[in-house]
């Protein structure tokens, strides 16, 4: 073999991948159609916002990269949601585009297992419904034990402006033309899916007094937990808020039909995300709303392109100057892109198991938005998990397989995998089911062990990871012991602090300073402990609702079981079982179209036949 | 194949006719062993005359349909015995079958299996429950309701009701951004909470007025020996001709017999007389007597107008101040002995001997449990025990959401509660967790990049 792992695509699934497989030591390939766009950003300018946000610390905890690249060449950082309870608080970084893919690729070139090649992948050489390689456009064929998919919106896909469709990549690159198809003849159902991207505007050209200015916060923060900031609070890139007009509207609704959305093309079958309309959706959908919401965000320190947040559409070029020009302050505006709709191909991800293995080739894993979802950061996580997996199959170890209640890469896998998608999936918090376990604040706490566990997460991270841990565990225990008297009109009561803390207007910060304790901890030991004593009652609850469910993941379903011999079992859930072959009963529970009485029957088979 | 299960599935002792039941592959097979007539090679869906025999003792004469899977309520073979209604006739047949390798089925097991099998959804499930022990008319109205979905129906506006606001945050948490969605705070929702709860609170004391009509109400008679509670009893059972049985439970009081008042059953309950004792036996009698006073949901204590009051008696009228209760004054034919100033409630005169008087305990137990006016005029209400309790559950969780909006909690532990209240409801129409909450996030609000 060339390789042990080979990697195709160097997006964001394709770079945590390819360092993870690495750094576990693994003789790794990543190939790219352009070393130059390694790790860029065609979409909006920024990692992180609500869910997500808590996506990048996971990934960091584990032993990813994308939380420290982001923290060095960020351009501004805020807390989304910090008043609005401690589990859905999340990060969000405006990035510098150009910044970003420069740190990303240092990384990449720093690792010593790691070689970088230019190339298209076309085909996979496959044996015996194994993996053996990859096959290039000039016809070099590598070969490798493991191959990770990871190759983006470059599956075949279309630029779609106006009228025109184009078969191309983003920023001009050529797609992947045949991939798509040779799965296709290796057995994979294949999924036709859409998304866009609005204009960007000369950032001169654009009358800044009639917008609104939202500035990043004022305080420091990083989404890696060496709490290392390498930018300064006061040097932040401002965004800025504007409204829609009527005379948006106006020309949308006069133009409906020349968008590619709208009958402009009359070949749209692919599927775009529902969080993420265009304008022209936003406006049909939305009639009765006035106007909508449009943010303003500087792509990079180093050029001078605006990104119009909220603006993305498939209307003509012509169409889309007369909309930017309805804009408040950008009546004069300069387009330096057009925006543009993509339509790619990807898998369905019911193909692929829980630890990212197609069920079909094995030792060939899929990450990123060849999986169905969408986002920069819900495609790192999965590349990471799919290096890490690659490598533990490669050292005949188990899958590192996270759980719904570990961690919000476990419930976009499951979900994935489980339910498959139909749109671009994004994370959302409301798909968390356990969301207050699944917090920014104890990220390390569930999940660095594990890092550590497979050999990613460095000894010196981890050693950090230890004391900080072990701090929390001291100040607690010291909370329990150290006794203050409070005096009310009423009474005067002594009680712990960890008791006096569980008053919802208590805060730690002011006992302490109130009662002149002496207790020296970090900001981010003391949110810990606050949040945990404060909290203790509920997430005590989500913790037995979760145990509750864990124990239905614990019940495995044997991998050679034939459902047509379940009696009794619905033929919608006898078909969906056979399809998405649940790992245990847990995952089986999840299936949309299986139903409690079908687990049921499933419980009595396992038990009757397997002795369970 | 599941074991074979049986049970007696009318109500003992109350109809003219008893039915018990067999399901699981062997039902067959085992009544052929006790049946006059070999059943083995007959069809399904058939039914036949013949006796239910031990060894070659005759038992009783019956008939008996054979059912056989899948077309059968539970999807097993299902074999329904027809007896005669007598107590120790259909215990006797019960042996025999459990004696030919039947299981004692559970409680409500026939329908699990039902449900298991796929034959009935559980909203069904717990409905038929419901329908097979419904015990009046009423009682059937009610079950049936449920199985046309009107109780869902109740429950279904409430969740929706619910889903907005949850929707609304769940906006909010996950686009913090887009200022021109409305942006609910703690304030904002408690005047909706409230009235919330005001509404759930109003299903909740309808349906467990629902359940009492179902499952009836108990009536303790409670009295010194010889103050007439048996000829009471007889009178008024005698008055509604209901069926008076004796059916001696374990570990239930003796419920004498059972009257229908407007369509509500009441199951009374006769007790040893309470007087002074040294007699062991009779003693435990007296103390269970008392212990009625706490499980009945009426007592009526009698007393003797020909006696003088007793302090037993004025103990025992202490005793039953709390709870609901009549005080009745039997034999007012008879010369009064009784200081009726002693008496801090009102009281009821009557004779039973003379039937003076009985028209006025029932109008008295009417107006006690509200008869006239019951809030379940529409039948729509949930009336099983598991539904009331999730109602319960979801009103817990909205009281903790108005305890964390009045501390001024964040609106995510808010909402915690508010989730786990519309998951409750859910529970009780057999929803469980899907894409609903995305789905209504999408289709009410205007999103994206």
């Amino acid at each position: 073999m060339d390789y042990e792992i080979i990697v195709v695509g160097g997006g964001h699934a394709g770079c945590e991948a390819a360092i993870a497989a690495s750094r576990k030591g693994h003789k790794t390939l990543l190939i790219t159609g352009n070393v130059n766009n390694i790790a860029t950003m065609p979409c909006n300018p920024s990692v992180g916002g609500t869910a997500k946000g808590i996506i990048v610390r996971e990934i960091d905890a584990l032993g990813g990269v994308m939380g420290e690249v982001t923290d060095k060449t960020l351009i501004q950082m805020k807390m989304l949601n910090y008043a609005k309870g401690p589990a859905v608080k999340s990060l969000r970084a405006q990035v510098d585009k150009i910044a970003y893919p420069r740190e990303m690729l240092k990384v990449l070139r720093q690792e010593k297992n790691l070689l970088i090649k230019e190339g298209m992948v076309e085909d996979l050489i496959v044996k015996d419904h194994s993996i053996r390689g990859v096959i290039l456009s000039d016809g070099v064929n590598i070969t490798s034990n493991i191959v990770i998919l990871t190759t983006g919106t470059y599956l075949k896909s279309d630029i779609l402006i106006g009228s025109t469709r184009t078969r191309s990549g983003p920023h001009d690159e050529q797609p992947s033309l045949h991939l798509s198809d040779n799965l296709k003849k290796y057995g994979f159902n294949i999924l036709r899916l859409k998304t866009g991207t609005p204009p960007r505007i000369e950032r001169s050209t654009i009358d800044f007094s009639r917008t609104q200015k939202e500035d990043g916060d004022p305080k420091y923060y990083t989404f890696s937990h060496t709490n290392q900031h390498y930018y300064n609070i006061y040097r932040q890139e401002p965004c800025y808020l504007i409204y829609t007009t009527d005379e948006t509207k106006k020309i949308i609704l006069e133009n409906l039909n020349k968008s590619s959305m709208y009958g402009g093309l009359d070949d749209i079958t692919a599927i775009g995300p529902r969080y993420c309309p265009s304008i022209e959706d936003k406006i049909v959908r939305f009639s009765d709303k006035e106007k909508h919401q449009i943010f303003l965000e500087p792509e990079s320190r180093y050029y001078s392109d605006i990104y119009i947040q909220g603006f993305s559409t498939s209307m003509p070029r012509n169409i889309q100057e007369q909309m930017v020009h309805s804009l408040p302050g950008l009546e004069k505006a300069k387009i330096l892109k057009y925006a543009y709709a993509i339509e790619y191909d990807a898998i369905y991800p019911t193909q692929i198991k829980p630890s990212l293995e197609t069920k079909i080739i094995e030792n060939l894993f899929t990450a990123g938005q060849i999986n169905g979802t969408s986002g920069y950061e819900e495609a790192a996580c999965q590349g990471l998990l799919a290096g890490i997996n690659a490598a533990l199959k490669l050292e005949n170890k188990e899958p590192l397989i996270l759980k719904r209640n570990e961690a919000y890469i476990g419930v976009l896998i499951d979900d994935l995998v489980t339910k498959g998608t139909k749109e671009p999936y994004r994370m959302l918090t409301s798909r968390a089911e356990y969301r207050l376990l699944l917090r920014h604040d104890n990220s390390d706490l569930r999940l660095s062990p594990k890092g550590y566990d497979v050999g990613l997460l460095s000894e010196e991270k981890y050693q950090k990871f230890l004391y900080k841990k072990e701090k929390i565990y001291e100040l607690i225990e010291k909370l329990k012991e150290i006794k203050v008297t409070i005096d009310t009109e009423k009474r005067r009561t002594t009680m712990s602090v960890f008791e006096y803390l569980k008053n919802p207007t208590s805060s730690l910060k002011e006992i302490i300073a109130t009662f002149h304790l002496d207790l020296d901890y970090t900001d981010e030991v003391m949110e810990e402990v606050e949040i945990q004593i404060k909290y203790e009652g509920y997430i005590n609850k989500v913790n037995r609702e979760a145990q509750k469910q864990l124990k239905n993941e614990e019940k495995q379903i044997p991998p050679d079981i034939d459902y047509d011999k379940v009696a009794n079992l619905a033929s919608e859930a006898r078909q969906k079982l056979k399809e998405i072959k649940p790992l245990n009963i847990g995952q089986a529970s999840r299936i949309s179209g299986v139903n409690p009485s079908d687990i049921a029957i499933l419980l009595v088979y396992l038990r009757k036949y397997y002795h369970e | 194949m599941e074991d074979t299960i049986v049970a007696i599935s009318t109500s003992l002792g109350v109809g003219a006719i008893s039915i018990i039941r067999l399901s699981g592959s062997e039902a067959i097979k085992i009544v052929n062993k006790i049946f006059t007539k070999n059943l083995s090679q007959e069809k399904s869906h058939t039914v036949h005359y013949g006796y239910i025999k031990d060894n070659k003792e005759k038992i009783d004469e019956v008939l008996v349909t054979i059912m056989k899977e899948p077309k059968t309520f539970t999807r097993e073979d299902v074999v329904e015995i027809n007896c005669h209604g007598g107590i120790a006739t259909t215990n006797k047949i019960l042996e025999l079958i459990l004696k030919n390798g039947a299981r004692l089925a559970e409680p409500g097991e026939f329908t699990k299996r039902a449900f298991l099998n796929g034959r009935i959804d559980l909203l069904e499930a717990e409905a038929t429950m419901d329908l097979i022990s419904s015990k009046s008319e009423e009682a059937r109205k009610i079950s049936i309701n449920t199985l046309t979905g009107e109780s869902s129906r109740l429950i279904s506006i409430l969740r929706d009701e619910l889903i907005q606001i949850i929707g609304n945050i769940e906006v909010n948490i996950d686009y913090p951004e887009y200022e021109d969605i409305e942006q609910l705070t703690n304030m904002k929702i408690l005047p909706f909470i409230e009235e919330f709860k005001r509404k759930l609170q109003e299903i909740i004391d309808k349906s467990e007025d629902s359940k009492m009509i179902k499952e009836g109400i108990t009536i303790g008679i409670i009295g010194r020996p010889n103050v007439g509670k048996s000829s009471l009893l007889n009178a008024l059972i005698e008055d509604e001709k209901a069926i008076v049985t004796n059916v001696p439970g374990t570990t239930r009081d003796i419920v004498e017999g059972s009257i229908i008042i407007d369509g509500v059953v009441f199951n009374i309950i006769d007790t040893a007389g309470i007087r002074q004792s040294n007699d062991i036996v009779e003693r435990m009698g007296i103390e269970k007597s008392l212990k009625i006073i706490d499980s009945a949901d009426l007592v009526i204590v009698i007393l003797n107008n020909n006696e003088e009051l007793s302090e037993e008696e004025l103990d025992l009228l202490e005793k039953v101040r709390d709870k609901k209760h009549l005080t009745i004054i039997n034999k007012i034919d008879l010369s009064s002995k009784i200081d009726r100033s002693k008496l801090k409630d009102t009281y009821i005169e009557i004779s039973v001997n003379k039937n003076i008087g009985l028209d006025k305990i029932k109008a008295a137990i009417k107006k006690l449990f509200n008869l006239g006016e019951l809030k379940t005029s529409d039948l729509t209400y949930l009336s099983n025990a598991r539904s009331i309790a999730l109602l319960h559950k979801a009103l817990k969780s909205i009281d903790e959401a108005l305890t964390e909006i009045r501390n001024n909690s964040p609106i995510d532990i808010v909402e915690f509660n508010l989730k786990e209240a519309w998951n409750y409801l859910g529970e009780i129409i057999g929803e469980v967790y899907t894409d609903e909450l995305l789905d209504e996030l999408f289709a009410r609000f205007c999103l994206g990049k």
